[in-house]
């Protein structure tokens, strides 16, 4: 019983510090889709704000720093993307690709000549984000230590479930939410009304870059603390397929997320225990995922005018 | 009044001249990057060209080549017909065990046998792959990008696990599995190798690689089915107007896709690889493959072309450090190229450039 | 009757020689419009003739060439919508402008939200809405969604999305494509009213009654060029017509009299839901025979098309049955119909009729691409798909000439259609429906559309066309079905149809 409830605790703890980073970029890449830019350059934002996020923090030596410099990194890329998209009319899938190589090629390249390495140096406990309520609950009980091992999870957890209130707010209770939302349906209404398409969707565009950064900031400021080319190999598609799990609203990439982050976390239990097979294991994620779709989701509604560029005349 | 083109719209005009034109800015932003490296330009890039003037080089090139053109046209074919296929990672990867599983097994069979045998066991696995997620498409409506995503990575862990079974693993420490049959391998013969000083790994997979060219191209322009798939890809309401099978051609477009993708799986074990290694991440042939696609415009000639590029860039690339430079300097180069063909925009409305305005 | 609210010293709204280019193309070309306090202005012209063009740059979505806006005596830039709105401009598009998954509180507020602090302030925003839809008498259900309400309840939300911006100057951009003869006198009702409160009204029309109906000036638009303006109750609907076209056109079509045949198309007792599992069809009985045209009159969303989606194979139904010629085709794929005499001119010819992307030859074979002769074991046989196209661009007077390799996206609507209709008819099938087949075209070809459909009834073919133009069914059918509610509450030959009789019978009324 006490093994179970100490094997529970890891599993939650696993589920929170995996969910973490594809939630960060699942809500980034609400704000993109939703305001109807296709963005699979997430992978390549993650990418950025990894490094960004690291290599600031190892030199200011302050992981909040290096963590909003990580958002504006991916923020960065974000704007490209904008660019290309939002005032050049372009095919959207094909930008993306373009950022998911630029991203890590770029960032990779700056970690060869600042560390001679395509690693970066490991941060120390200070320079990574911190774990606010380790040990607080005492190791004498069971239940103290199912409490630990669930909250030895770091800031950046606490912060993203934050934001995921803040963006449900900002979706469905805001003037800006409501235009945001009418933008990726029908921009031409939209217009008609005097509401700005296209630099409604250049702002979310770029906060989509934004948060993917910070995403991917805190897989490496976290319990990875050094950026390497396969830190963020393949999460931000994964964050992708949590929102269209979660029909391209925030709670709904919330509960996409946790569901992959359940899954890697019973993977990381399971694994630990012999008689499972590692492989195996780790498929568990995404056979899971494709049967709940079909059990309990089944069609999700994309945005109307999703992935449609949207050129005025003049 | 018939009015001579000037240079400009000639340049605006032309899609060729803009592929030709994003890949001189890609160079010319990996230049920028050189400089700020503080690396010689000269010499990255004469490393790369020179990768290419030996008879041991342009092999290497073709060698490089063969899976990224097979996965170029997998993907393009998926473009063409209305469908995006980021899942030719997961397909390339089930194709390659596949092949490998036949290659290992079956050595005993005569070449010409275990080969083609090898062929189809990769693209019966890459079609099956790419047909489930057709069916989770058509039978529940779920959206194909995030089940092939899925299936990206559930392809790739099954791989893992297959490489590690007993019978299939390597029987020393390797972490990978046992080299497939010579029997199973397309290499040329090691005397005619080295008469021709060609790269070690020259082998058949280039002459496959343009008959599934010429195949594909007949298939898209010339067929009733190429017709009936680009009629669905293009417009799916109106092709079922006309009496088309819609979920019946969408089934058919992503077999077709994924058994390309398992071909190409096939051919980079049987021409390189030789056997596949447990990985740690996924090595990007699916992806490479969309890149070549979009260079390549989709059209199956480009997409040959294209795939050259690529496999040149890639090796040459490998020996970028050899000056210091970065081999990541190649990604930011076709990223770079890939961004500009994304725009293209900006190159059609050159003609505008120095028009009067009114 | 004079209209007492009309204020001939107050002009409101003038626009004085406007151009506007599209590159090398004129789609405005000098073109003057003043109009006045309480004056409801009439703006006709044929599709293409740009009407909207014009609109658009009085709302501030395009920009003018060359040419003054001057509102209510001032110069004024309108480089956005919002300088329109800003100016007391309001305008309703013909393609509604309405966030489908939104409700209809949502959309009239949309860019004008009221707000508490940060939050929006639905409660007021929905108080403000019910208010102002009382006092025009405009009723709507405030929280209802967009894609759950009826056109006509569209339309007024669209009105009020202007009230509610404090709009004095409304565009309505062809109001009445889809309403019926009492909803549109509804509208004209509505029209009076708001001019009564000091409101003017742009009307874009090409429909000549309702200008007579309703509108006080007339400014008549031909090509992008300026014809005049017109006093309307000095003119009639020929005068306007003959100004509108530049020549002389007859509204009649020849039909010569003819004995009907065996019964192609019959329909049993059909019962079927619409894409969101509503039943919409609910026990409908139909039969058009050979050499007849049957119209079905009804309002949009009774079920019309439905019927024919099933008829064509593209959905299926709950009961009953559909024979072509004694053969069942309920719920058999699309190509089994048009194997047993099914060919169909579909509603919306970007969405069903063509890939726009194809080249007109290869849409002319859409359902005839695996036969022969344009196809010999599975290869295609482009010499001979090329002369098809070839001999059908000729036939059809489809333009450009030498198109057959051209993208069909790349035509007008009028040549677009004339493709499907050129590959509908040489199909040659016993049963033709043709819906909406005129919507959008201009009045040449609108003329060329209905003389090929009549063509066919007269080579004794079973049409069945359906259509949200009432005058389009009255004068071609030979029998007239009045769908409601997914059925078919009267039959009437077409040589007796009366227009307010078939308006009640529309709106569901019950037979005296």
């Amino acid at each position: 019983m006490n093994n179970f409830i100490n094997s529970l605790g890891i599993i939650l703890y696993a589920t929170l510090v995996y969910a973490t980073p594809l939630l960060y970029a699942g809500l980034g890449s609400c704000f993109s889709e939703v305001s109807g830019v296709v963005n699979i350059g997430i992978e390549g934002m993650m990418t950025a704000g990894a490094f960004t996020g690291t290599v600031v923090a190892y030199f200011t030596g302050n992981p909040w720093i290096g963590f909003i410099c990580g958002g504006l990194a991916g923020a960065f890329f974000g704007m490209l993307h904008a660019v290309a998209t939002v005032l050049l009319g372009a095919d959207q899938t094909i930008a993306g690709t373009a950022i998911n190589m630029l991203g890590p090629g770029i960032v990779i390249m700056i970690a060869k000549v600042l560390f001679d390495s395509t690693d970066t140096i490991p941060l120390t406990a200070t320079q990574k984000i911190p774990q606010l309520f380790s040990g607080l609950f005492g190791t004498d009980t069971t239940f103290g230590r199912f409490m630990n091992n669930v909250f030895a999870t770091y800031a950046s957890t606490y912060l993203v479930f934050i934001a995921v209130i803040v963006v449900w707010f900002v979706f469905y209770k805001t003037r800006f939410g409501l235009r945001m939302r009418a933008c990726g349906e029908h921009p031409m209404a939209c217009e008609t009304l005097g509401i700005n398409v296209i630099s409604m969707r250049f702002l979310c565009v770029c906060l989509s870059g934004f948060l993917a950064g910070l995403g991917g900031a805190c897989v490496t400021m976290t319990v990875s603390t050094q950026f390497r080319p396969i830190s963020i190999v393949g999460q931000g598609f994964i964050a992708i397929a949590a929102v269209i799990f979660g029909k391209f609203r925030p709670q709904g990439a919330l509960v996409g997320c946790l569901l992959f982050g359940f899954c890697s976390g019973l993977k990381v239990v399971l694994g630990g225990s012999s008689g499972f097979n590692m492989h195996l294991i780790s498929m568990i994620p995404y056979i899971v995922t494709v049967i709940v779709l079909i059990l309990f989701v089944g069609k999700s509604h994309v945005p109307a005018a999703n992935g449609k560029p949207y050129i005025k005349s003049r | 009044m018939k009015k001579k083109k000037s240079f400009l719209e000639f340049v605006s005009d032309n899609k060729f001249i803009h592929i030709l034109l994003s890949i001189i800015l890609g160079f010319l932003i990996g230049a920028i990057f050189l400089v700020i490296m503080r690396l010689s330009v000269g010499e990255a890039y004469g490393r790369l060209l020179k990768s290419i003037t030996s008879v041991k080089g342009i092999t290497y090139v073709i060698v490089y080549a063969v899976p990224y053109i097979v996965a170029g046209l997998s993907v393009a074919f998926s473009f063409k017909t209305g469908v995006f296929n980021i899942g030719a990672e997961g397909q390339f990867v089930v194709g390659s065990m596949a092949a490998a599983i036949v290659g290992i097994r079956l050595g005993t069979l005569p070449k010409p046998v275990l080969i083609i045998l090898c062929f189809l066991a990769a693209m019966a696995v890459g079609a099956l792959w790419g047909i489930i997620v057709a069916f989770l498409k058509t039978k529940w409506g779920i959206n194909e990008v995030l089940s092939m995503i899925m299936f990206n990575w559930i392809a790739f862990y099954l791989s893992n696990f297959i490489a590690g079974l007993p019978g299939i693993k390597s029987d020393g420490s390797a972490e990978a599995t046992q080299n497939i049959s010579d029997n199973a391998s397309m290499l040329f013969p090691k005397e005619f190798i080295k008469k021709m000083d060609f790269a070690p790994t020259a082998n058949w997979g280039i002459f496959v690689a343009i008959v599934i060219m010429i195949v594909i191209y007949i298939i898209i322009d010339k067929t009733t089915l190429g017709y009936r798939l680009k009629a669905v890809g293009f417009n799916k309401n109106a092709a079922e107007y006309g009496g088309i099978n819609v979920n019946g051609s969408i089934m058919t477009a992503l077999a077709i896709s994924g058994a390309l993708a398992g071909l190409a799986g096939a051919l980079q074990l049987m021409g390189m690889g030789g056997r596949i290694s447990i990985f740690s991440s996924q090595e990007g042939f699916g992806f490479a493959g969309i890149v070549v696609a979009l260079i390549g415009c989709s059209n199956p000639f480009g997409v040959f072309v294209a795939g050259l590029f690529y496999g040149w860039l890639m090796y040459g690339g490998s020996k970028l450090n050899l000056v210091g430079a970065p081999t990541q300097l190649i990604n930011v180069i076709v990223g770079t190229v890939v961004f500009f063909i994304a725009i293209s925009v900006i190159f059609s409305n050159l003609k505008y450039l120095f028009r009067k305005k009114g | 009757m004079a209209n007492q609210y009309l204020d001939m010293s107050t002009p409101v709204i003038e626009m004085r020689d406007i151009v506007k280019r599209f590159g090398d193309f004129t789609a405005n070309d000098g073109i003057n419009l003043t109009v006045h306090k309480g004056e409801i202005h009439a703006i006709l012209g044929e599709n293409g003739a740009g009407k909207s063009t014009l609109m658009n740059q009085l709302y501030g979505l395009l920009k003018p060439t060359s040419g003054d806006i001057l509102v209510n005596g001032k110069k004024v830039d309108m480089s956005t919508p919002r300088d329109a709105i800003a100016a007391g401009i309001g305008m309703v598009h013909q393609h509604f402008m309405l966030v489908q998954p939104f409700t209809v509180t949502e959309n009239i507020v949309l860019g004008d939200e009221p707000v508490k602090g940060v939050t929006l302030d639905m409660d007021k925003a929905r108080k403000n809405v019910v208010e102002i839809s009382e006092r025009y008498g405009l009723s709507i259900d405030p929280d209802a969604k967009i894609e759950d309400i009826s056109v006509g309840m569209q339309q007024r939300v669209e009105i009020l999305k202007a009230l509610y911006r404090g709009a004095d100057i409304l565009i309505l951009d062809e109001p009445t494509s889809s309403l019926t003869p009492q909803e549109i006198e509804e509208l004209i009702k509505i029209m009076h009213n708001l001019t009564a409160d000091g409101k003017s009204i742009l009307l874009i029309t090409h429909k000549l009654k309702e200008i007579k109906e309703s509108a006080d000036f007339c400014t008549i638009i031909r090509m992008g060029k300026y014809i005049g303006t017109v006093e309307v109750a000095q003119v009639d609907e020929n005068d306007l017509a003959s100004m509108m076209v530049g020549r002389k056109v007859t509204f009649k079509v020849d039909k010569p009299e003819q004995e009907p045949g065996k019964v192609v198309l019959d329909v049993k007792d059909l019962r079927g839901v619409d894409y969101r599992g509503v039943e919409i069809l609910k026990g409908l009985n139909l039969q058009v025979h050979a050499g007849e045209i049957v119209g079905i009159a009804g309002i949009d969303g009774n079920g019309q098309t439905e019927l024919v989606e099933i008829i064509t194979g593209l959905r299926k139904g709950t009961s009953g049955d559909v024979t072509i010629n004694g053969t069942s085709v309920f719920n058999k794929p699309p190509a089994y119909g048009f194997e047993h005499g099914v060919s169909s001119i579909p509603a919306d010819r970007q969405k069903h009729g063509l890939v726009l992307e194809f080249s007109i030859e290869d849409n002319l074979i859409l359902q005839n691409y695996e036969k022969e002769p344009f196809s010999s074991g599975g290869i295609l046989q482009r010499q001979k798909i090329f002369e098809h196209a070839t001999q059908s661009i000729e036939t059809y007077d489809i333009r450009p000439k030498q198109s057959e390799k051209r993208p069909a996206g790349t035509l007008s609507g009028g040549n677009q259609q004339k493709v499907i209709i050129a590959r509908e008819v040489q199909n040659d099938k016993d049963l033709l429906i043709a819906v909406n087949p005129t919507r959008g075209l201009d009045v040449g070809a609108i003329e060329y559309v209905h003389k090929y459909i009549v063509e066919q009834r007269n080579k004794g073919k079973a049409v069945l066309l359906v259509s949200f133009e009432l005058d389009e069914i009255m004068s071609l059918s030979d029998v007239i079905d009045v769908i409601f509610d997914g059925s078919i509450i009267t039959t009437i030959p077409g040589k007796e149809a009366d227009e307010n009789y078939l308006g009640l019978m529309m709106a569901g009324g019950k037979k005296e």
